[in-house]
């Protein structure tokens, strides 16, 4: 009898280990099957960069297969949609750089003045507050700058420069710059306070002032990150579309005088997209190829800024 | 070189000061011009705009009159993609991050995931459109639906979430982590019931500001084929027969509002320069709205949680 009861006491034990050892590998293959997953995704972001690269080599391919790269590159005209079509990306190329440089001229200034004065100067309430004020502008929908750009800052403009035109770089390039100080002072400024404190107080203790130091002792020691956030500026400038397509025109003009309407190539491929282009055609294909000239030339700009990092970088 | 004297030292102290406290005066002028536009922007908007903001603003279709449009299909259409854009970017975004924190191993694979998520914060949006236009629009066949505008914005505000959910969960402290270990609890067990709920705050605030910018994103939808002109709501999504639900609305043409309101602006027409005013307002109070609910949550969740 009291065997009996034993035995059964040691099977119930028996088999609840068992169903124990069962929920164990069964809760194994539920964590290797979300870790998978997981990763699945995590991968999806390169499977995004994959994308971008072949769906632009891939319809570029097919433009460079009509158009030599030769004319690309070096023809003064860019008449995709007209009758005798010809295909040079400069004046497109020169759209870009000019409202860009008129941007970064406006952003880098104010921008790294921001950053010296939130990093050095203000206190923590003044910063809690003008910070995320400031960082509402670049939650500002790009339309609704171009809309300001058009609407606003070029009737301002034309009452100083009468001969502006109602299209112009000028106006759209000031936008611009005002649209990308947040991502330049932001980064500057995380730059700026991850330099370490004994640095600063080092240069306090020589007698430097706080505009000295942070001159001459914190910009030169968070110059990589300063750099970063000049070349995400600089991204931003030139990717920008919508401010472009609605204040600077959509005519392609080589020309470097911003007081002019120029179409740059984010512009140009808005005006394509508007229309209804049949799939296949070579002014569909030429969206492609610029949007591709687009991404070369940012990418020449994060090298750039890779190099000048590298050959500045401090190591504390 | 001479030795100065005192009085030398002296004005050259006195300068170094003042240049000093004029930066502090350039500083706040430089901060303020940034604010001074956003204002600007903000009370143009409203003065233009505000007396369009009539009920049946909201409840028409657009129109050759400007005084009879309105911008029903544009904010019905900017919800849909919204929800084609949330449902796919936050799970995805969140797994990818916690992955990347948690789970992955320290290789060069992981460490080109890493690179490679950096760079695509940098790419610029009119890029993924084009990407889209080729992939979504015409190899898949999504054409131009709703689908494809929401996948589109999904893949553009990935990085977001990715890089809010990482900074969140880094922020978690190691002893956590421990804790849930020394329980028993499996590596999934302590992610999902410690690590997740103690970053929520960081990766809503990420979801929050991602998802805004999706709203004001107008150039990619530009390139895969955003309609300007939509007089026709997309199919409604609740039925009243069995099984009451319907997915047709994904397979819709779409317009939405940073669309519409682009439209308006690009026409010659002053009269349509006051719809569209009207509809950056609307934009406006969506994005600077959403922005404001983040900065809150980051403050409060910054505030509360003491390890």
């Amino acid at each position: 009898m009291k065997t009996d009861q034993a035995d059964t006491a040691y099977l119930d034990l028996q088999s609840q280990v068992k169903g124990r050892a069962s929920g164990i590998t069964f809760q194994k293959i539920r964590e290797r099957v979300i870790e998978l997953s997981m990763f699945l995704c995590a991968l999806f972001s390169v499977a995004i960069t994959v994308g971008i690269v072949w769906v632009l080599l891939y319809e570029s391919w097919h433009f460079f297969a009509t158009v030599s790269i030769v004319d690309f590159l070096t023809d003064t005209q860019w008449t995709v949609l007209f009758e005798n079509p010809r295909y040079g990306i400069m004046p497109l190329v020169t759209g870009t750089l000019v409202t860009s440089s008129i941007a970064l001229l406006v952003a880098l200034p104010l921008g790294t003045t921001i950053a010296i004065y939130l990093s050095e100067y203000a206190n923590a309430t003044v910063r809690e507050i003008l910070k995320p004020i400031l960082e509402l502008l670049s939650a500002v929908p790009t339309v609704v700058f171009g809309y300001f750009a058009l609407l606003l800052v070029t009737p301002l403009l034309q009452n100083v420069l009468p001969d502006l035109p109602g299209f112009n770089m000028l106006s759209a390039g000031l936008v611009i710059g005002i649209m990308i100080i947040p991502y330049v002072s932001s980064l500057s400024e995380d730059a700026m306070k991850a330099v370490p404190v004994h640095i600063r107080e080092g240069s306090y203790a020589m007698g430097a002032t706080r505009l000295q130091t942070a001159l001459r002792v914190l910009v030169p020691a968070a110059f990589s990150g300063i750099a970063s956030a000049y070349v995400l500026g600089f991204s931003r400038a030139v990717g920008e579309t919508m401010v472009v397509a609605l204040a600077a025109g959509t005519q392609p003009n080589l020309t470097l005088n911003p007081m002019e309407g120029a179409a740059t190539i984010t512009a140009y491929i808005v005006q394509v997209s508007l229309g209804d282009l049949p799939h296949g055609s070579i002014a569909y294909q030429s969206i492609f190829a610029a949007g591709l000239t687009l991404m070369c030339m940012t990418l020449i700009f994060n090298i750039a800024g890779y190099l000048l990092r590298k050959r500045f970088r401090e190591i504390y | 070189m001479p030795k100065p004297s005192q009085s030398d030292i002296e004005k050259s102290v006195a300068g170094n000061k003042n240049r000093d406290k004029l930066f502090v005066v350039l500083g706040l002028l430089s901060t303020f011009i940034g604010m001074l536009t956003l204002a600007a922007l903000l009370a143009d908007l409203a003065i233009n705009g505000f007396a369009r903001l009539q009920p049946h603003f909201f409840t028409s279709y657009p129109s050759r009159f400007a005084g009879q449009a309105g911008i029903l299909s544009a904010w019905v259409g900017t919800i849909l993609v919204m929800i084609v854009t949330a449902v796919t970017a936050i799970p995805v975004g969140i797994a990818a991050g916690v992955y990347l924190e948690e789970y992955a191993p320290k290789n060069w694979f992981t460490a080109l995931i890493e690179i490679n998520i950096a760079n695509l914060a940098g790419v610029p949006s009119i890029v993924y459109g084009l990407m889209a236009l080729g992939l979504f629009v015409y190899q898949f066949g999504f054409g131009q639906s709703v689908l494809s505008a929401g996948l589109t914005l999904a893949l553009l505000i990935l990085p977001i979430v990715i890089v809010a959910t990482r900074e969140s969960i880094r922020a978690v402290p190691g002893s956590m982590r421990e804790a849930a270990y020394a329980l028993g609890a499996s590596k999934w067990q302590t992610t999902s019931d410690h690590v997740l709920p103690y970053s929520m705050g960081g990766i809503l605030t990420g979801v929050i500001i991602g998802l805004s910018r999706a709203i004001g994103e107008t150039a990619p939808l530009i390139t895969i084929g955003a309609l300007t002109f939509i007089a026709f709501l997309p199919d409604s999504p609740f039925k009243a027969e069995f099984p009451f639900i319907s997915f047709d609305w994904i397979w819709s043409p779409y317009s939405v509002l940073p669309i519409q309101m682009f439209n308006w602006v690009s026409r010659p027409q002053a009269e349509f320069h006051l719809n569209a005013a009207a509809t950056g307002l609307v934009l406006m109070v969506m994005t600077l709205g959403m922005n404001g609910i983040a900065i809150y949550f980051r403050y409060r969740f910054r505030k509360r949680i003491k390890w």
